[in-house]
């Protein structure tokens, strides 16, 4: 994150695609990825829940491989530009402890039109959930679990092809 | 050929570590080197069909060859969002 300084504004820039351990902002989002031709930002946030499988969610503590992850989420903005060129997308993901109502993740997709940019953000979190190498760890009253979904693989069209049938429903 | 090797989420906690250093014969496989691993960590066999694997932090194959000094990560499957 950093500031540039013009003659006549402050404009705070950020990266599209991040992992970090600080809280969300949805807002930074929103403005990194909103420019002039845009007439649409559709935003997907996702909360930590206070149940999960019948279990009641104390927190969720979230692993990544930060190198892969930006890197993988980066691959998801590069997957939706190919399907939707004239969408700008950002995403960024936390880990660390994140607590019950809290962003674990946070998209945004600017389009000059709407429909495009519902169906980018669905895409990105579909992918999120099938390749970003993030882990939930998650603390219930009672224990914890290591909550195990997908097995990454950037490559399976099946499952890409699955992301965009979803984004576009 | 020495090696570094990282794991994540519940492979790490199996292993009781996050980064450990293997010695391969040269031109091994990812494969040969969690077939490694799972001789000292039997724990972990029962994730053999369903883990990823990362060389040099990109998406790989388990066949993918190694060379001296590669970082080759297995990740159990993802749940992040």
């Amino acid at each position: 994150m950093g500031l540039l300084h013009s003659n006549h504004a402050i404009v705070r820039t950020i990266e599209r695609f991040f992992i970090t351990a600080a809280p969300l902002d949805t807002g930074a989002l929103v403005s990194a990825v909103a420019t002039e031709r845009c007439g649409a930002v559709a935003t997907f946030v996702g909360l930590v829940r206070d149940h999960n499988a019948g279990r009641r969610v104390e927190w969720l503590d979230y692993e990544a491989y930060p190198e892969l992850a930006v890197k993988t989420l980066a691959r998801i903005g590069a997957e939706a530009a190919l399907q939707w060129p004239e969408v700008e997308l950002a995403i960024h993901h936390r880990t660390g402890r994140v607590d019950i109502g809290e962003a674990s993740v946070a998209i945004a997709a600017a389009s000059p039109h709407r429909a495009e940019a519902f169906a980018a953000c669905r895409y990105a979190i579909e992918r999120v959930k099938q390749i970003a190498p993030v882990w939930k760890h998650e603390h219930f009253d009672g224990g914890e679990v290591w909550i195990e979904g997908a097995t990454a693989d950037p490559e399976d069209d099946a499952a890409r092809q699955a992301a965009y049938e979803r984004a576009c429903s | 050929m020495l090696i570094t090797v990282r794991l994540f989420a519940r492979l790490r906690e199996l292993a009781g570590a996050s980064e450990l250093r293997r010695e391969l014969p040269e031109g091994s496989s990812a494969q040969a080197a969690w077939d490694s691993l799972v001789r000292d960590h039997a724990e972990l066999a029962e994730y053999g069909k369903v883990i990823s694997c990362a060389v040099n932090a990109e998406y790989a194959r388990l066949t993918a060859p190694l060379k001296s000094g590669d970082e080759v990560a297995f990740l159990p499957p993802v749940s992040g969002g």
